[in-house]
């Protein structure tokens, strides 16, 4: 086991006088003065944000403009601080995404309680779910920073799809000499 | 002409008679809104003059009930909350708490997932080395130092957004994996930040080690002996500026730090100057880890792919067949599933020893856990070191110790 001892030299006579370190702090003063600024003046100019950066939770649509959430509460459950609160409803009609037969009704995500751990998102089966890249969030009352499902959809906006999972599942059934109920 | 007023029996009172410290006493609180105390310590201080006769810490004013909090969700629900425990390094947290649920389920890690765990690990070491240093440099009154120490933190920060998706509150690792595998050109830049970093680390050192300022303001202040140290139970830092060579990444390697070349820096008198020396060569030595555990970063696996009943299967596998999609949802509500028994494990974190004590039933809840937090323990030596020190030399102690009272207070 390899263990090393501090060094803690005893200060020579010019030490001891506080110049060499007055100008050796002025000199690193200096060289930052004229460097490279390292701040952003923030709010105009704002960070280069990450690809996979955890901001706001939001709700997203496939490329057929499909709402992806069915409303299996999975999110809800797995949620922290229980910031996430689903009511079922059901897709009724004849729609062209009606064989999904569940979306939520109201879906409402508590800003206020949400801490952006991304659980929700990771254990999402229908990648429904997206911390995109939002990350000031304000608001003038509590109520304001309740998201419903509409503003958690218009936050969101439409995902690539790689799977169109319904949408197979529905070519599927529909090439299948069973009749679907 | 004024009314008669008198209390009603059931009133507050004041405490009869106020301590008796005789005529040269003086008892004040120093926090829980101090500056120096980082946090909200309170230090209830009893002084003669300027001389410290008895110093009381009193911790609390951060507690969440974490411990009870873990016992009503999920082993993977937790991870969000060992970020808060000591907040300036959450991703050493998080890998110390997976690491004791895998002990207890008796995984091995694959070894890409451990030395993502040991590279992560290190940089929150020098992140929070970062910040002790700047904080202990302004308790101390050396300003510049903070400014200099924050900017290269701040460049480690930008990594960890990267890597887990936010700067502080990282939830990185899962039991029996992590969120995510590293993204492309990641170490690259993890090597690039370590071959920028070493100069401007000397830099700032140089702007205190040979300062006479700071030097008069720390050395032979808040002396703690070796038997002392150890009697109260200090780790990290502070226990090996004592002269104490335990350091559990060399005693109890865990993720694969045996595999890693590097040296233990101890002090010799355990004084705060010696505190502040020991971080600094921890630095150094974390950045000689980093830059090994890169140089043959193993390929493979990111986490334990036999544990299906630990970690979750891939998105592609969840969205497209029906097997890892019921496995998804029995993983996610009813957790990880553990083996009855117990485990207690203990990582080297930044501040020290944190240690995670998971008693299971089976199932994916914990049935108690506890959480041994350094700082804490390192707090505790308090009212020995304070005694007989001057009110200013407080400052210099606190900022040596370096402790986080959202950890201490859990």
């Amino acid at each position: 086991m390899s263990v090393i001892q501090v060094q803690r030299k005893p200060l020579t006579f010019a030490e001891r006088t506080y110049l060499p370190q007055v100008f050796g702090g002025l000199m690193i003063t200096l060289r930052h003065f004229f460097g490279r600024r390292v701040t952003l003046e923030y709010p105009e100019q704002r960070p280069e944000i990450a690809p996979g950066y955890r901001g706001v939770p939001t709700l997203v649509k496939d490329p057929n403009g499909r709402e992806k959430c069915v409303s299996c509460q999975l999110c809800e459950f797995v949620c922290p601080p229980k910031a996430i609160r689903i009511t079922p409803g059901e897709i009724s009609g004849d729609g062209p995404s009606a064989h999904v037969e569940k979306a939520p009704r109201e879906f409402e995500i508590n800003m206020l309680r949400c801490i952006y751990c991304g659980l929700c998102q990771e254990v999402c089966p229908e990648e429904a779910i997206f911390l995109q890249n939002v990350y000031s969030v304000s608001g003038y009352s509590r109520d304001e920073l309740v998201n419903d499902k509409e503003k958690l959809y218009q936050l969101g906006g439409t995902l690539p799809d790689r799977h169109f999972k319904w949408d197979k599942k529905q070519a599927a059934a529909s090439a299948s000499p069973i009749a679907h109920p | 002409m004024a009314t008669e007023y008198t209390f009603p029996e059931n009133a507050a009172k004041a405490p009869a008679a106020a301590p008796d410290f005789g005529p040269e006493r003086m008892s004040i609180s120093m926090g829980p809104s101090h500056p120096s105390t980082h946090g909200v310590l309170r230090l209830q201080l009893e002084l003669d003059g300027e001389v410290v006769t008895k110093a009381d810490p009193v911790v609390g004013y951060l507690h969440r009930g974490d411990e009870k909090i873990a016992e009503n969700m999920t082993y993977n629900q937790f991870v969000p909350y060992t970020d808060r425990l000591d907040y300036l390094a959450p991703l050493a947290n998080n890998v110390a708490y997976a690491i004791a649920v895998e002990r207890l389920a008796g995984l091995e890690m694959p070894p890409r997932c451990q030395a993502t765990r040991v590279v992560i690990s290190e940089l929150a070491r020098i992140s929070s080395h970062l910040m002790g240093l700047g904080a202990f440099g302004i308790d101390v009154g050396a300003w510049t130092v903070f400014l200099y120490t924050f900017t290269e933190r701040e460049k480690l920060y930008r990594l960890f957004e990267e890597l887990t998706g936010a700067r502080f509150t990282t939830s990185y690792t899962r039991i029996g994996g992590a969120a995510r595998d590293v993204p492309d050109g990641w170490l690259d830049r993890v090597g690039a930040f370590c071959d920028q970093f070493l100069p401007i680390l000397e830099e700032t050192l140089a702007l205190l080690t040979r300062n006479r300022i700071f030097i008069d303001r720390t050395a032979d202040i808040g002396v703690i002996n070796k038997e002392d140290a150890i009697a109260y139970g200090l780790t990290g830092p502070n226990l090996r500026g004592c002269g104490v060579p335990l350091d559990l990444r060399k005693d109890r390697p865990y993720s694969g730090y045996e595999q890693y070349e590097f040296d233990v820096p101890v002090g010799s008198k355990g004084d705060s100057f010696d505190r502040y020396l020991c971080r600094g060569e921890e630095m150094r030595q974390s950045v000689r880890i980093i830059r090994q555990a890169i140089k043959n970063f193993p390929g493979g696996a990111w986490y334990a792919e036999d544990a299906k009943r630990i970690f979750a299967p891939p998105k592609d596998k969840i969205l497209t067949s029906m097997e890892e999609l019921i496995q998804n949802f029995m993983l996610v509500t009813e957790g990880p599933q553990m083996p009855p028994g117990e485990v207690y494990f203990e990582a080297e974190n930044p501040k020290g020893a944190l240690g995670f004590f998971v008693v299971s039933k089976g199932g994916g809840v914990p049935w108690r856990l506890k959480i041994r937090s350094p700082s804490f323990c390192n707090l505790s030596i308090l009212p020995k070191v304070c005694v007989g020190a001057m009110l200013t030399d407080i400052v210099a102690i606190l900022g040596s110790f370096d402790f986080v009272m959202g950890e201490c207070d859990r």
